[in-house]
């Protein structure tokens, strides 16, 4: 199932957001929105998810999702967005009881989706007693639970420090090759993008444009962190967003 | 201090710490206990004379005979009866109501300044209204005792509705949760803290409105016993009376401690 992001554009209230965003996401592919703080990256994926409506245009899902998809568009969280009162397996049961998938057919699930995060031997421990990066692990076992047609990922690495951030990315980039997924994937992190992305959509400063869209060419299984090319790659969605960025930075806040 | 002493090293003085309450096993007891002798070692010394307190010994001989008669039972029996009655009624009521609030905006707009118009009033104040709606038997009892936790639960109940943290629902809409999912399991355990401290409050209220309700035609219960007391000026009955009102109101806060512990074992 392909994503059609057709003239959107979105404001709140008198504040522009998004200015006329029209863009493509095929299938196995991971397509990182990068942008400077408060460029609307976030707001498009909410858009893209249903979350909120675009004040023009449209989003549109092209063809039809795979067989056995219990939710096609799925979100993982900046702030994992884990009930802290459901413990790990509960908390991937929770996206699984709506579809009556309770039983021996939902703890199957569970178990297979915890293996895949390497969380198994957690599954009774509540969300307070594990750290930032088995959160977002338990939160991406949970939409893998639902056999999404694309991810939806807004900054999931960006709360995590540095260290858990590479070992995720490490686990994120294992889950791609094991078995492809699409993703829209929202970062400020240049150096996540182009680990992790196919095509890296950059956006201007609010009301957010698409700017550049810059295509990675070499299979994200074979990239890593001191790669040449990709480090030029990187200074150069800097070059393009390092001026922005300062200006964004310097602006008032109206929203 | 000569200069030596001054530029030489010194160790950082400490200044964190405090501010974070640990649990003292028998403060609580000892500070009843001094109160409880000091009274006692007051009235035999003849420096609290006996029509303004009470010897504690003469108060628990009073109890003690208030128990072997079997009349504590009885007195207890009913209080506890309407207690429990009025404020099932009465909370259980307003947490309804506290959610729908939280809920629909419709609701709110409409029951909320109603709500605040119904808090600051006594209760006890209408009474009389109570009488005249429900009879003088038990039905007014429940009724004034329902009515007084009903307003402070529903406060509580939709302030903690509103507090549940917005992501979690936006989550639970993200992943297709039915609405009633989404009550159920985000926002009803979500609340659950701020309606259970709401409950603390609610049931002390309850206890106070039991002795009011008691004013009224009741021959029997701790309040009908107390205020019989009250207007004979017994001072030993009225304070065993007391004694049990206060016990009364410690195991309603133990009862509440315990569903805390129970239901809120997920919060650090």
């Amino acid at each position: 199932m392909d994503i059609r992001l057709d003239g959107i554009s979105h404001a709140y209230g008198d504040t522009e957001v998004l200015r006329d965003i029209s863009l493509d996401v095929a299938s196995g592919q991971i397509v990182c929105l990068v942008g400077p703080s408060g460029c609307g990256k976030s707001t498009l994926l909410r858009l893209v998810g249903g979350l909120e409506r675009p004040g023009v245009g449209r989003v549109l899902q092209m063809g039809v999702p795979p067989e056995g998809c219990l939710n096609p568009l799925t979100f993982v969280f900046q702030d994992f967005a884990l009930l802290p009162w459901r413990s790990v397996a509960g908390n991937v049961s929770l996206v699984l009881e709506d579809h009556g998938l309770t039983g021996a057919r939902g703890e199957a699930i569970i178990a297979d989706v915890l293996a895949r995060t390497r969380l198994s031997d957690f599954a009774a421990a509540l969300p307070r007693q594990l750290s930032g990066g088995m959160k977002q692990r338990v939160a991406i076992a949970r939409a893998l639970a639902v056999r999404p047609a694309v991810m939806l990922m807004d900054e999931p690495l960006s709360a995590l420090d540095a260290q858990t951030r590479d070992l995720l990315m490490d686990d994120l980039i294992g889950l791609w090759a094991r078995q492809p997924f699409t993703a829209v994937y929202v970062t400020h992190n240049l150096a996540e993008a182009v680990r992790l992305g196919h095509r890296i959509v950059v956006l201007s400063r609010r009301p957010g444009a698409i700017r550049e869209v810059v295509e990675i060419d070499r299979p994200i299984t074979e990239r890593s962190p001191g790669d040449a090319d990709l480090a030029d790659i990187q200074r150069h969605l800097w070059s393009l967003m390092r001026d922005e960025a300062r200006a964004a930075d310097a602006e008032l806040v109206h929203v | 201090m000569s200069d030596a002493a001054r530029n030489g090293p010194r160790e950082v003085r400490f200044r964190g710490g405090g501010f974070a309450p640990k649990a003292r096993r028998g403060v609580g007891a000892a500070v009843f206990v001094v109160l409880i002798l000091l009274v006692e070692w007051g009235t035999r010394a003849g420096v609290i004379s006996a029509l303004t307190l009470p010897r504690p010994s003469d108060v628990l001989a009073t109890f003690v005979e208030l128990w072997q008669s079997g009349l504590l039972f009885t007195h207890l029996g009913l209080s506890l009866s309407r207690l429990a009655v009025g404020a099932a009624l009465g909370a259980g009521t307003g947490i309804a109501v506290g959610f729908a609030i939280g809920l629909f905006s419709y609701v709110r707009a409409g029951l909320v300044p109603l709500v605040a118009a119904l808090f600051p009033i006594p209760k006890i104040a209408l009474l009389p209204l109570f009488v005249i709606w429900f009879g003088i038997d038990e039905v007014s009892k429940y009724a004034l005792i329902a009515f007084g936790t009903f307003t402070p639960t529903v406060v509580a109940t939709y302030g903690a509705v509103d507090n549940v943290d917005r992501s979690l629902i936006r989550m639970g809409q993200s992943f297709g949760l039915s609405w009633l999912s989404i009550t159920r399991k985000i926002v009803l355990p979500g609340a659950m803290p701020g309606i259970l401290s709401g409950l603390r409050i609610s049931l002390a209220i309850a206890i106070i409105l039991l002795v009011a309700a008691e004013m009224l035609g009741a021959q029997y219960g701790i309040g009908a016993y107390i205020l019989e007391a009250g207007s004979l000026y017994d001072l030993e009955r009225l304070f065993a009376g007391v004694v049990i009102l206060s016990l009364l109101g410690v195991l309603t806060s133990a009862a509440i401690s315990w569903l805390e512990r129970r239901l809120l074992r997920w919060r650090v």
